[in-house]
């Protein structure tokens, strides 16, 4: 229904609304405060990257000839702090959430601007304490800060690292309230749960685990840092405290942060998949429950990161009774966005390529945690490469697909431009081929027992090594393109119109980019959610 | 659900502009304040977790540990906040009945006695200071139960002695014993204060934003129309309220009757 | 406008007293030799007391649904955090070997 010449770009909206730093730094606008977070987090990505490129540079050869011991401790350590706390966690919510959930309940903004703002610059001190970390010579505990090594062993900041992430924490943890109270309290006339978007469901859910989980590890981490500063012995076995005491602690969040990472991935998926599909989302209760689900069930399974740690082996036997029993609500997205799609009309575009590899590499991903949920299996590949490879199939080849073909999808919406889709279908291709080379042969790596963070190897792992780090070099190359596209459309890209997908939800009925109070109009929703294939044609607002 | 076009009469000068009215404006920051207050019950919940973990592991060590804090000034704190959160309960019903000066009155009295909990608190620190009972070795002498905190006295903070004077000791624990558990009791004061602390910051946090509430609530900003922010700052209230409520049996009541564990 | 109820000056009255007497039966309790049950009856009185505040003081009596999932939920993922890492502690004495 679109024609060519309606794409005009609105006169007055969100960015040009008011001009100055001042009228950035200060704002309260929900979709400058997500730009501001999409800025922050794309520097932490590539300075994550950084990181990963050197490692893989290292591991290229046996020996441990390019970084010594100690320096390769801080490559791995940087490289998952930046890029769990400082990119993973607030990408999706702080981003794509910040800009898309007030628009798809109808308000004019989130519940609290102010402190959405607040969460940024809270965001931004604790990233700062972080890079001071880096700078005075990085972290090597592994993100994972086990003591007593990061309590009391290490002579590296830890300190000023663990405040870093702390203070982070509290950035997530305002956007997930904001989130719930918005969903609860500001949906337009009409808009029942039952009408909601599956983004902004997964987002719900996602905020639930952010206002639950974390607040855990923020006391954990005063705990460590207080016992590195005075000494004491909470978690110190030479002084009396308990060392499987702190990973209990750390893992309550920590494993329900993957879920905070992967659920608003998964909710970008669905929203893909059915435009793209042409058809309404198969199963959409079952998709919106099993949201709910994984947040939940995500709270009772830590222990399976401890299965070797000494842990009772009775408490182990239930934890992996309950990580298998995690799997099958994500196991029912995945039949239900393959059901959307059969008998839909599909078209590849760039999102629908980024969300197709989100299903096969997190399916890959999703079923190798069952290998090591396993308590036998999970004594031979803990601690090797084959968590390496399960873990960034889900959050690589997972999640950061989905963030990646979300950015594309709604790139028109929050710019007014769109992306040149040959460099960005190849940059998906490209990106799917490099991810797959890095880190397919480290499943077999750590199956034939390569031990993670090691610099140094045995010579017979070499040729592994050296397909997975030719593998990052390409992936590599899928990620700078898109850096490089979606610049290059802010200023030549062609003009999207306010729906350039032909897209159904409350989103696409405002102009691209959308004024500073979201609506002309409230909108008052009388439909069913993903309402493709029907004779009704949303009308479009310009 | 409210309607959301809002006819532009009768804007009350606190309505915020994402809100389409003050119900709206009301149900959202009380439900933000829940959810808050819901991240905040984690947070304390993880010292408690680790609290009970060290309890069971350590329970001579608490016990003797919790014997050599003063339970007059728990008990006489815990009261204090009691009635902290009954002046606070009536700010809030002034605010809702309109009474401007009654609510003034009950946020300042509410701050005196906060004022009151925290110059207590102080003393206590003050005191495990003056017994070397600051875990660690960074601040004081360091932490000593065992004798060897004071030059002169033998008993001051000796931990070890109290665990073998009756009637709340045993002469029969032998010395070398004795001298363990009060190491261990580090663990206690770990988390007393640990705990304590996160408490004690979150009442000063509270003392600031009753400040604020004060300052606004002199200025007639809060009546029967608007007073959710009166409302709110006494949910956060209570709830550091209840923190205690739970602190103080589990810290300073571990075993007190006269009898040796 | 839905206004909910709100308690009476006395009933906040009742309320203090009665935490004040929830105070000091703990105290006088907790020098009464009760064996294993001192601290179950210490934190008894505790929950009753955490309880009286939030539905009367806190308004959860008469607040809305919602509010009150939010503070069960609440409790109900401390217990999670507190029943779960126990049920390792408590089980590694049975470990075999």
């Amino acid at each position: 229904m679109s024609t060519a010449n309606e794409n005009v770009m609105p006169e007055k909206h969100y960015l040009n609304d008011n001009y100055g730093i001042r009228s950035w730094l200060l704002t309260k606008d929900h979709k400058r405060i997500a730009v501001l977070y999409l800025l922050t987090i794309t520097f932490f990505f590539f300075l994550g990257g950084l990181f990963a490129s050197l490692i893989r540079l290292e591991l290229l050869t046996p020996q441990g000839d390019l970084f010594q011991s100690d320096t390769y401790n801080k490559l791995f350590t940087e490289h998952g702090v930046n890029m769990i706390f400082f990119f993973l966690i607030p990408s999706v919510p702080a981003v794509l959430g910040n800009f898309l959930v007030p628009l798809m309940v109808g308000a004019k903004d989130l519940a609290f601007p102010k402190i959405n703002l607040a969460s940024w610059y809270i965001f931004i001190v604790g990233a700062g304490f972080a890079l001071a970390a880096l700078v005075s010579g990085g972290v090597d505990t592994g993100w994972t800060f086990y003591t007593p090594l990061s309590s009391g062993f290490v002579r590296t900041p830890v300190i000023a690292m663990g405040v870093g992430i702390l203070i982070a924490g509290f950035a997530s943890i305002f956007t997930g309230l904001n989130f719930i109270v918005t969903v609860h309290r500001m949906r337009a006339p009409g808009l029942t749960w039952g009408r909601l978007p599956l983004f902004v469901w997964a987002n719900y859910a996602a905020s639930l685990i952010m206002v639950l989980g974390t607040p855990v590890i923020a006391i954990t981490l005063i705990l460590l840092v207080l016992e590195r500063g005075f000494h004491i012995g909470i978690f110190d076995p030479k002084l009396g405290g308990d060392p499987v005491l702190f990973q209990h602690m750390f893992w309550f969040y920590s494993h329900p942060a993957v879920y905070i990472m992967i659920l608003p991935g998964m909710g970008v998926i669905s929203e893909i998949i059915t435009c793209f599909s042409r058809k309404r989302v198969f199963g959409y209760g079952f998709i919106a429950f099993s949201s709910i689900a994984i947040a939940v069930f995500g709270f009772v399974v830590w222990a399976h990161h401890m299965f070797v740690a000494g842990i009772s082996v009775y408490s182990a036997l239930v934890f992996s009774l309950l990580s298998y029993a995690v799997a099958i609500p994500s196991a029912v997205k995945v039949f239900n966005w393959t059901a959307t799609m059969y008998k839909g009309s599909v078209e590849l575009a760039t999102p629908m390529l980024y969300a197709l590899g989100f299903i096969g590499l997190f399916t890959i991903g999703g079923l190798t945690g069952l290998f090591l949920a396993a308590l036998g299996l999970d004594v031979h590949i803990h601690d090797t490469y084959f968590v390496i490879a399960h873990f960034h199939y889900v959050m690589v080849g997972g999640m950061v697909m989905a963030y990646l073909g979300g950015l594309h999808f709604w790139w028109p919406k929050m710019t007014g431009r769109i992306y040149p889709e040959g460099p960005a279908k190849l940059a998906a291709l490209i990106t799917f081929i490099g991810f797959n080379l890095t880190f397919f042969p480290q499943f077999i790596l750590g199956y034939l027992g390569m031990p993670r963070r090691y610099h140094a190897y045995p010579p017979e792992f070499q040729v592994l090594n050296v397909l997975s780090s030719a593998g990052a070099s390409v992936l590599a190359v899928g990620f700078i393109l898109p850096l490089i596209y979606f610049l290059w459309s802010l200023r030549y890209g062609e003009v999207a119109g306010a729906n350039p997908w032909d897209a159904k939800g409350l989103e696409w009925q405002t102009t691209s980019p959308p004024p500073t109070h979201n609506f002309e109009k409230t909108p008052v929703v009388t439909e069913e959610p993903y309402h493709y294939g029907t004779e009704q044609e949303v009308p479009v607002v310009h | 659900m409210s309607t959301s076009q809002t006819t532009t009469t009768d804007h009350h000068p606190a309505l915020v502009h994402q809100f389409d009215s003050m119900e709206q404006q009301k149900e959202a920051s009380t439900l933000g304040m829940w959810v808050f207050l819901l991240t905040e019950i984690m947070m304390f919940g993880g010292l408690f977790a680790s609290y009970l973990i060290y309890r069971i592991k350590y329970y001579d060590a608490f016990v003797a540990g919790s014997t050599s804090i003063d339970i007059k000034w728990g008990f006489a704190n815990t009261l204090v906040l009691i009635g902290s959160s009954w002046t606070m309960a009536m700010a809030v019903w002034s605010a809702q009945n309109g009474r401007r000066k009654g609510q003034v009155y009950f946020i300042i009295a509410t701050m005196i006695l906060g004022a009151a909990f925290l110059g207590v608190k102080a003393k206590e620190y003050y005191e495990k200071y003056d017994e070397c009972h600051i875990p660690g070795h960074v601040i004081g002498k360091g932490f000593n139960a065992w004798g060897g905190c004071s030059a002169t006295d033998k008993s001051l903070g000796n931990i070890a002695e109290d665990i073998r004077i009756p009637p709340h000791g045993d002469p029969n624990i032998p010395e070398a014993s004795a001298e363990l558990t009060a190491k261990q009791t580090e663990i206690f004061f770990s988390f007393y204060f640990a705990m304590t602390g996160l408490h004690a910051t979150h009442m000063l946090i509270g003392l600031g934003v009753l400040t604020w509430l004060l300052m606004r609530a002199k200025r007639g900003d809060f009546g029967p129309e608007y007073y959710s922010p009166v409302e709110n700052v006494g949910l956060y209230w209570h709830f550091v309220d209840i923190v205690w409520i739970f602190l103080f049996p589990l810290l300073y009541l571990i075993s007190r009757h006269a009898h040796a564990h | 406008m839905s206004e909910h109820a709100h308690p009476s000056r006395l009933l906040y009255v009742v309320i203090f007293l009665a935490l004040v007497i929830g105070t000091v039966l703990t105290w006088w309790i907790a020098f009464k030799n009760l064996g294993i049950w001192n601290p179950v009856v210490a934190l008894t009185i505790a929950c009753i007391k955490a309880t009286l505040v939030i539905l009367y003081f806190m308004h959860v009596r008469y607040s809305n649904k919602l509010t009150i999932v939010t503070v069960c939920a609440g409790f109900f993922w401390l217990l999670i955090l507190i029943t779960l890492s126990l049920s390792d502690y408590l089980t590694r004495v049975l470990n075999v070997g």
